[in-house]
């Protein structure tokens, strides 16, 4: 069957869980990897009696990535009440913002692959309490809750349908993550949940001059980039399929949810439109309104750092690669580092060669050690030393090899300063003209073939030349400076005449 | 002349002897466990009596007083806790199959506070299941009995605190007003009840039934003992959200001064049909009295009245089957044994451990939230909010006070009106607007009915005019000596 041109439209919800100290709406602590059930209180059990509490830092975090994804901020928002009944949602409703949310309508620029940056337009953030998790045991007969992770703080952020493709979706999804780090606001540590994805797809597909518009599906709770692509991608091959062989279900189906089997690559119908929740929203009497002044809203702003797309901007004028500036992004501790020794000596080429070579390589071998992430900025080298170690590579003070010696040498030894780890080490090349002179001299009177093959046979000048040359260096223990060794050797044999 | 009984004495009286050492805490408690002992049988308004905790309680106040420690100012008191506060002693039930066995972890805010101002905690009092009724019959542990006629009903919620303040089985007690429930019932056993201005005292603890109507407030045998308790429980609380963020004033302060140039507003809506003849005159009695002392008598109209229980029956059941949906046998609470599913497991477990009004309430209120009836409904309810507020604003540019019956009729007989919700509901229709607006409203003594039971006026204010309410209520009282009036028990066979 002939494919139709048709056009994606995809939407996302992303829900990103805030590392602030406590919950959403108590002082119980915010934890991670406990054991079950020890990071609750009253609030979070839900027992009779108990009220909630606005955490303000939860707040100030969904202003700053709301602020950074370009959000309007809201001067009053509200809290509601969202119903549902389920064992992991202690007091069977969530308190979440309906009509009033935090953060409004914004724009973030986003950057492609192909070097272009495109808008991506954010309908509206808001804030949450998140439910705790069911545990089925295989073989027991009942589930159990653990309510860990019941009340924290979630932001949960929509876009307007403007990823034309799964790629860009991941992209966005990707660049979230990015922007949560540089802010603090998340770890963004997928395997952990700190964000899940919930892409909503559908296709305008022209046919006989005509377009049709298949039902919105909404594939529920992808926690990888991975999977964020691959469902997306297979719903457009499904809808186009429906659409293909059942038109008119594809057309007239409402939206409706559906999970997303990563073993199998396929997205299964979870709940169909007539299936839909009455969530019987409304305001949550124990919460009043919350004022946000154009005061909090400015002092938030002041404590929002250089973001991702910004900074690549500055390295990409710093004449580095896409490839290296993105390396060096990927950690904000990383790119603050960078940023510092760069600060002291303007060398970014090679202070990010040294970072993205011997030190990404020896962060790359302790992580595998170790058995944790161990990133560049964790191996104890100062900025300070990354700019004076760039700066002998620079004016000739040590070899592009050398410095690779040296910079393993700050990493294991007790030795912080690069010049005296050169001496040490004795990797200081000599450019002292009297005793290269010597070498060359002490060289030459060793061969007299390679000089006669020099003078005499133009096929073999240059390779005698190298031939000579390495001898050099051999004498000097390869401290000399290759440079000058080359220099003075060719002065030397022309005047041999 | 005799030394009068110790359980005689008000709260403020008993507080003064024991820190005077007059008398001894433990003789105090003693005194109204006896009582207890005597007529709670008769009456059932406790759900739970702590004997051994209240005398331990005592004998620590007064070893304390011994070594000369200065404490609270209800050190020594006993007091009564309506039994949907929560405290780390004993159980916390709100008369509810639900909750009849469950502890809570954590101490309500006024309790804590009770606490630390000494006082001695006798029982907990029975009330209509998680505070929804008017009569104190909708209670899974059996109605409590008025003690001025056994025969009849002490009015709900707070039905338990009620009786137990009139019957002399505690100095004071606390009770919880969400659309009458501390009015009503003082009304109708002849005590005095007010309900603060919504935020005044800390909801922190008490077992939510409408979160946006329910305050805390003092149940007492006279005026001056509910400024004592006010003192004790007003104050802002970082736990709810809700509660004023300002410290209030001395309530006992400038308790005793007469009002000056007060201006009283009569509401032609709450003087219509239906209010029985003996309660109009009764409290016409008391504006006469007001008016002979200087103060100024004006009309003023609350046209949005005749929908206050209307509006009240929506956002109050509203709101309730939100707060109760967390009783579902999951976490805490009645479990049925017989589920065979999930939803089994959370529709039998709750139509099991909820009694019929309670289910009704839940029932009206989630139709009520539902996608599609919401603005009809819910929306519409506050709108008509705004009307009543907005309604009370214009009659206090006119007065100072209002002064109203605090119900349509004495207390009636128990079952009278069991079978019919919509007659029951009507019992409130005075005191729901009040909870409406979130102004503070007070019932106090004016009277008693050719049959020998209680009358009850209310007194409502402005927001925060608490001050003012109990001056007036207090120069009233001593001009009277209703409250020295004491109710004929049968003691319990």
């Amino acid at each position: 069957m002939p494919q139709p041109e048709y056009k994606v439209l995809i939407g996302m919800e992303i829900h990103v869980q805030l590392a602030t100290a406590s919950k959403m709406f108590t002082g119980a602590a915010n934890g991670f990897n406990e054991d079950p059930n020890t990071q609750v209180d009253g609030v979070v059990l839900g027992l009779p009696g108990v009220l909630p509490v606005i955490n303000r830092r939860a707040v100030e975090m969904a202003i700053m990535v709301g602020a950074a994804l370009g959000c309007a901020i809201a001067a009053e928002t509200k809290w509601d009440r969202k119903s549902y009944y389920y064992p992991d949602l202690p007091k069977n409703y969530q308190i979440s913002q309906y009509d009033q949310p935090l953060c409004g309508a914004g724009t973030v620029m986003m950057p492609l692959p192909n070097g272009e940056t495109k808008a991506v337009r954010i309908r509206r953030a808001h804030l949450e309490e998140d439910a705790g998790k069911l545990l089925h045991e295989s073989g027991q007969s009942a589930s159990l809750v653990d309510l860990n992770r019941a009340g924290t703080p979630l932001l949960e952020i929509v876009t307007e349908p403007d990823f034309s493709c799964p790629e860009e979706a991941r992209l966005f999804g990707e660049e979230l993550r990015q922007i949560c780090r540089y802010l603090c606001v998340s770890q963004g540590i997928m395997q952990q949940g700190h964000m899940r994805f919930e892409p909503n797809i559908n296709l305008h597909i022209f046919e006989d001059g005509k377009a049709y518009k298949t039902a919105i599906t909404e594939v529920k709770n992808l926690n990888s980039f991975r999977s964020v692509e691959r469902a997306c991608e297979y719903e457009i091959q499904r809808q186009l399929t429906e659409f293909l062989t059942d038109r008119s279900a594809a057309l007239q189906a409402g939206k409706s949810t559906r999970g997303w089997d990563d073993d199998k690559g396929c997205t299964t119908l979870q709940r169909s439109k007539e299936e839909a929740h009455d969530y019987r929203y409304f305001p949550d009497p124990d919460l009043v309104p919350l004022h946000v002044s154009q005061d909090w809203i400015n002092r938030i702003k002041t404590q929002i750092p250089e973001l991702p797309m910004a900074r690549f901007q500055r390295y990409m004028q710093m004449e580095l690669t896409r490839k290296e500036a993105a390396a060096l992004l990927e950690d904000k501790a990383v790119a603050d580092l960078f940023d510092m020794a760069v600060e002291i000596k303007q060398l970014p080429k090679r202070i990010a060669n040294l970072m993205l070579g011997p030190a990404a390589k020896t962060a790359n071998a302790l992580t595998s050690e170790r058995g944790t992430s161990v990133l560049i900025s964790d191996l104890g080298v100062q900025a300070s030393q990354y700019a004076k170690l760039a700066g002998m590579m620079e004016d000739g003070t040590v070899s592009a090899s050398a410095a690779v010696t040296i910079f393993e040498s700050l990493c294991s030894s007790t030795e912080t300063d690069p010049m005296v780890a050169a001496e040490k080490l004795g990797l200081l090349q000599i450019r002292d003209t009297g005793a290269t002179q010597a070498w060359v001299d002490a060289a030459l009177a060793n061969n007299p073939q390679a000089i006669a093959d020099y003078k005499n046979n133009p096929k073999k000048k240059q390779a005698s030349l190298g031939f000579l040359r390495g001898a050099v260096m051999k004498l000097s223990h390869g401290k000399a400076d290759p440079k000058m060794v080359g220099e003075l050797l060719e002065q030397t044999l022309e005047k041999l005449g | 002349m005799a030394e009068p009984l110790l359980t005689e004495l008000s709260a403020r009286e008993l507080a003064q002897k024991i820190a005077k050492r007059e008398i001894r805490a433990v003789d105090a408690t003693r005194a109204f466990l006896e009582q207890i002992d005597t007529y709670d049988r008769t009456l059932h308004a406790f759900n739970e009596i702590y004997n051994d905790a209240a005398i331990a309680q005592a004998d620590a106040v007064d070893h304390s007083l011994d070594r000369g420690e200065n404490l609270g100012v209800l050190a020594g008191v006993p007091i009564a806790l309506k039994d949907n506060l929560c405290t780390l002693f004993g159980h916390t039930t709100c008369s509810s199959k639900m909750l009849q066995n469950f502890c809570s972890p954590y101490d309500a805010t006024v309790v804590t506070k009770l606490k630390a101002a000494g006082a001695i905690f006798v029982g907990k009092t029975n009330l209509d299941e998680f505070a929804m009724g008017s009569s104190t019959e909708n209670s899974a542990f059996g109605p409590t009995h008025n003690p001025w006629n056994t025969q009849c009903v002490p009015g709900g919620s707070s039905g338990g605190s009620a009786a137990a303040v009139a019957g002399r089985l505690c100095a004071a007690a606390l009770g919880s007003d969400t659309g009458g429930s501390i009015r009503q019932p003082a009304a109708l056993c002849g005590i005095v009840g007010l309900k603060p201005t919504y935020g005044l005292v800390s909801r922190y603890g008490l077992v939510a039934f409408a979160s946006s109507l329910d305050q805390i407030g003092p149940m007492t045998r006279d005026v001056r003992d509910a400024a004592l308790m006010l003192n004790v429980i007003a104050g802002p609380d970082a736990k709810d959200s809700t509660s004023w963020p300002q410290p209030p004033p001395d309530y006992l302060r400038d308790l005793e001064k007469p009002p000056e140039k007060i201006r009283i507003g009569l509401p032609k809506e709450f003087f219509g049909d239906g209010l029985a003849a003996e309660v109009s005159n009764a409290v016409h009695a008391a504006v006469d009295f007001f008016r002979n002392h200087g103060a100024e008598i004006v009309q003023v109209s609350l046209p949005h009245t005749r929908y206050g229980i209307a509006a009240y029956y929506v956002i109050a059941p509203a709101e309730a089957s939100s707060n109760l949906a967390r009783y579902d046998g999951v976490h805490y609470g009645h479990r049925t044994p017989h589920a065979s599913d999930l939803f089994d497991l959370y529709a039998a477990s709750r139509a099991e451990g909820f009694g019929p009004e309670v289910q009704r309430r839940i029932m009206l209120g989630t139709y009520a939230l539902s996608s599609g009836y919401y603005d009809a409904y819910y929306l519409r309810a506050q709108k008509v909010r705004q009307l009543i507020k907005d309604d009370f604003d214009g009659a206090f540019e006119k007065c100072d006070v209002i002064i109203s019956p605090t119900t349509p009729d004495v207390a009636f007989k128990l079952g009278a009106k069991s079978s019919d919700p919509l007659a029951m509901y009507l019992c409130d229709v005075f005191t729901v607007t009040c909870n409406i607006a979130g102004i503070p409203g007070m019932s106090v003594p004016c009277g008693f009915s050719s049959t020998g039971l209680p009358i009850g006026m209310q007194m409502l204010g402005p927001v925060f005019s608490e001050s003012n309410l109990l001056r007036l209520a207090r120069f009233y009282e001593l001009a009277h000596d209703w409250r020295t009036r004491k109710p004929a028990i049968a003691p319990s066979s």
